[in-house]
């Protein structure tokens, strides 16, 4: 039978890598830079996680503290995933680099790199799946709050995940909040609509590129991480995260750039991602057809805004071009 | 205006030299702009006026002299140093985030709070700005806007920054008549509110409207400053294009000249909807060089575009083409763009960025050649020893300085560039040449290449029209000259009898001006 307070909370599940995905990809094309390394980020940021949590249980054989359990993994995903965000701003910004040819090559990478430190950990472990399980670290990432089940319906649907999910929530408003209502976010939007007019009032293009771009993929990186830890608990299976990177990325269109809307939109994306399972009868075919979902409802929104022709919900105007002050 | 000399110098030019390439854009200037006064910096279009304002503004560094600003040096690197010297300049091209409203525009890049408050803002900027009289809706967002809103906008922005020198290039080039008022009206106030202003100009009229003092540059060289009161509209026309220089281009009699292409009526529309060509009549003949001339956006691109089919016409309008062959006449307009190339009518348009129009730059000069010649291949398949030999024979010929005719064309100079789009059109054996600026940038060698080229092909019966800026060049090649004001026909002269004056009044005839026209009759009828 299917019950709206098992699906919903399955579906934020499923929502919130999107979120950390969408939001940090939203950055950096706010300020013009269109980072389709997102998804090898996140395979990135997910597994420098997963080596610090497995490297923490193993040092202490499994009695882990849960601030070091949950700082450890966190610190090297957000530095793993601040590297390949200083990778494409300086591939793309210092040496303006083609950007979309630059981030295909990163998510290669990134999926690469993943399931390569994934396989030699699975060596390490001689464990006889092919999967790494870290269950105490999982654990500590999961803590929901302890009176959540206590609460029915609500507890259930609002309140029985880990910090993670608010921290996701959390990042949404507050990036929604500076590139709406604070100078910073004006000025990073400018960069990314009109470099040139944005130099000629003063503004470092370069800097606030580098800044959006490396922010972006920390955020970015923590979806992946989310993954592992919350959503799978804590267990590393090589390819398992799939396409949810590209997921994210449809995602910041459908949202039309707005963190806060796309708070939403992660959920109901992750909820049509998921509904092939609530669908009875369909066949392993049948079902990928469903996935589909997410990118249809995407391609609708595009048609539907390029039809109205609003100019606020349009792509930044210099998305994807590299800025060259001479040409100014 | 009698205090004029004794007001204190904001900045002043020393001997300023820019050159860009082979091009020597200001040859050794000297100014002097005083506070609270409104100059005109007057020039034609190439006389370098934009050039010397953006080394004010931290655009361009110049190459040699000095800047003072209030009788200290400055070193203005970017638009921000030009700032901390209270220097702003509004370009021609605004520079403006669309999707923002003109207050954000306004206050971008500015230091303040964090967290933007609407109200805080607005009223930040009207304490600014009221006291010059603006009208204007600071909550619109700059793609709503009219053109003059976003020069308003523009100005605003500077000011705010604390600019007390303000730059004008050519700001009433896209104004109505009613807008300039109102532009004016604001630079009038400013001027009272103790601001310094430069306004850019070629119209005469707004200078002896608007300014104290006028000055004027030609060819890049300073030419002198005058106060207002005491130039005329003949004595700044004389300034400005100077005295007759002898080039020694070698003309012909035209011989078996015929019609080749009837306009009648011509009038279109420009993007803004405002009429870049407005009831255009003339006869384009064969064996004749036909000058065009005109300040920049009279409407030469429109009137080219026109013929070659890539301009929408409004109704009424007609571009009769006469086949030598069986005089048929054939009505161009509505034609499709290759029909119109396949009678022998053949653009070669040198737009500002000469790539962007005409050649690929990834693509060597065969596959350029290839672009004009790909219908020809057989089956699916292009055909390339004809495009190989003829890309080699324009190299020969027009001494083309490449490494070879496969290298991308952007890796060669400009000159050279050009010479590769010149020879493609020339190659065609068109019965209709016509060039746009075909020498705008290059060195004196490489021009008279280009303008032995086209009598050749006048002598060849071919009607070649020659889109120029350099008066004394139109004056020597051409049989005659047509002269565009406004997107009207202000005159079609002979080029052997008229004289530079005359033709750069005619320029300037239906800027609103009657002193002008007065002038001008009076001219022709010594002429007569």
């Amino acid at each position: 039978m299917f019950s709206l307070v098992a699906f919903i909370p399955r579906a934020i599940l499923q929502g919130i890598p999107l979120l950390f995905g969408c939001v940090g990809e939203t950055l950096s094309e706010k300020a013009g830079s269109l980072n389709l390394g997102i998804p090898g980020v996140m395979y990135v940021g997910a597994m420098c996680g997963v080596i610090g949590g497995f490297l923490y249980e193993q040092s202490c054989g499994g009695q882990v503290v849960p601030f070091l359990a949950i700082m450890i993994p966190f610190l090297s995903c957000l530095a793993g995933a601040l590297l390949m965000g200083l990778l494409f701003s300086f591939l793309t910004v210092t040496l303006r680099a083609n950007q979309n040819v630059t981030g295909l090559a990163m998510t290669t990478f990134g999926v690469g790199f993943g399931n390569f430190f994934g396989g030699s950990l699975m060596k390490l472990t001689g464990s006889a799946v092919p999967s790494i399980a870290l269950s105490a670290t999982s654990q500590c990432f999961r803590k929901a709050l302890p009176f959540a089940d206590n609460l029915g319906w609500f507890g259930k649907v609002f309140l029985s995940y880990g910090f993670m999910t608010y921290l996701a929530v959390a990042i949404a408003v507050v990036c929604g909040f500076i590139l709406a209502k604070t100078r910073i976010g004006l000025q990073l939007r400018a960069v990314g609509e009109n470099p040139a007019t944005a130099d000629a009032a003063g503004i470092d293009v370069n800097k606030y590129k580098y800044f959006a771009i490396c922010i972006g993929c920390m955020i970015a990186g923590l979806g992946g991480l989310f993954y592992v830890m919350d959503y799978a608990n804590g267990v590393w299976s090589n390819d398992a995260f799939g396409d949810r990177g590209w997921l994210a990325i449809a995602l910041v269109i459908f949202t039309l750039w707005k963190p806060n809307v796309a708070i939403f939109g992660s959920i109901l994306f992750g909820g049509l991602f998921i509904l092939n399972l609530y669908i009875p009868g369909a066949g392993m075919a049948t079902k990928e057809l469903w996935k589909m979902l997410p990118y249809l409802v995407t391609i609708i929104v595009l048609v539907v805004t390029s039809m109205r022709r609003k100019r606020e919900h349009q792509p930044p105007e210099s998305l994807g071009l590299p800025y060259f002050r001479e040409d100014r | 205006m009698s205090t004029l000399e004794d007001r204190e110098v904001a900045v002043s030019l020393r001997n300023v030299t820019k050159t860009f390439g082979s091009v020597t854009a200001n040859n050794n200037i000297s100014l002097d702009i005083y506070h609270g006064e409104i100059l005109s910096l007057l020039g034609e279009n190439g006389s370098g006026k934009t050039t010397l304002m953006n080394m004010l503004a931290g655009i361009y560094a110049p190459d040699g002299g000095q800047i003072f600003v209030n009788g200290e040096e400055a070193v203005i690197t970017s638009p921000q140093d030009a700032f901390d010297y209270q220097i702003g300049m509004i370009h021609q091209h605004f520079k403006l985030v669309d999707v923002f409203s003109a207050a954000e525009n306004i206050i971008l890049g500015m230091p303040g709070k964090a967290k933007l408050d609407k109200k805080e803002v607005l009223a930040d900027i009207h304490k600014e700005i009221d006291k010059y009289g603006f009208e204007i809706d600071l909550n619109k967002k700059i793609y709503e806007m009219s053109v003059s809103e976003k020069q308003t906008v523009e100005i605003i922005k500077v000011l705010y920054r604390g600019a007390r020198i303000l730059i004008l290039d050519e700001p009433t080039a896209v104004l109505t008549p009613q807008e300039t008022e109102k532009l004016f009206f604001i630079l009038r106030t400013m001027k009272e509110r103790g601001r310094t202003i430069v306004i850019i100009t070629h119209k005469l009229q707004e200078v002896l409207e608007l300014s104290d003092r006028v000055a004027v540059l030609r060819k890049g060289e300073y030419a002198g400053v005058v106060n207002t009161k005491d130039a005329t509209e003949s004595s700044l026309t004389e300034m400005m294009v100077g005295k007759k220089v002898e080039l020694n281009i070698g003309r012909t009699e035209p011989h078996d000249v015929k019609d080749l292409v009837h306009i009648e009526h011509l009038t279109c529309l420009n993007k803004y909807g405002r009429k870049a060509l407005d009831d255009v009549s003339f006869t384009i003949r064969g064996g004749e060089i036909l000058g065009i001339a005109g300040i920049a956006g009279a409407g030469q691109k429109e009137l080219l575009e026109s013929i070659a089919g890539l301009q929408k016409a409004e109704e009424g309008s007609s571009i009769l083409y006469r086949a030598i062959d069986n005089n048929d006449e054939i009505q161009l307009i509505g034609k499709d763009v290759n029909d119109i190339k396949n009678l022998g009518i053949s653009l070669a348009f040198v737009p500002e960025d000469r790539l962007g129009m005409g050649l690929v730059g990834n693509m060597g000069m065969v596959g350029n050649m290839l672009l004009r010649s790909y219908n020809e291949g057989r089956g699916i398949f292009t055909h390339d020893t004809a495009p190989t030999e003829l890309a080699e024979e324009i190299m020969e010929k027009l001494e083309v300085v490449a490494p070879s005719v496969h290298t991308p064309v952007r890796k060669l100079s400009g000159g050279n560039v050009q010479k590769v789009l010149v020879g493609r059109e020339i190659s065609l054996a068109p019965r209709v040449l016509m060039t746009a600026y075909a020498v705008r940038g290059l060195d004196i060698n490489t021009s008279y290449t280009i303008y032995n080229i086209m009598s050749e092909e006048k002598e060849k019966g071919v009607g070649v029209v020659y889109v120029g800026e350099d008066l004394d060049v139109l004056l020597e090649l051409c049989d005659r000259i047509l002269v565009l004001c406004e997107g009207k026909v202000s005159g079609i002269v002979d080029a052997r009898t008229t004289t530079k004056e005359q033709v750069g009044l005619l320029m300037t005839k239906y800027s609103g001006d009657h002193i002008a026209k007065i002038h001008l009759d009076t001219l022709m009828k010594e002429d007569d």
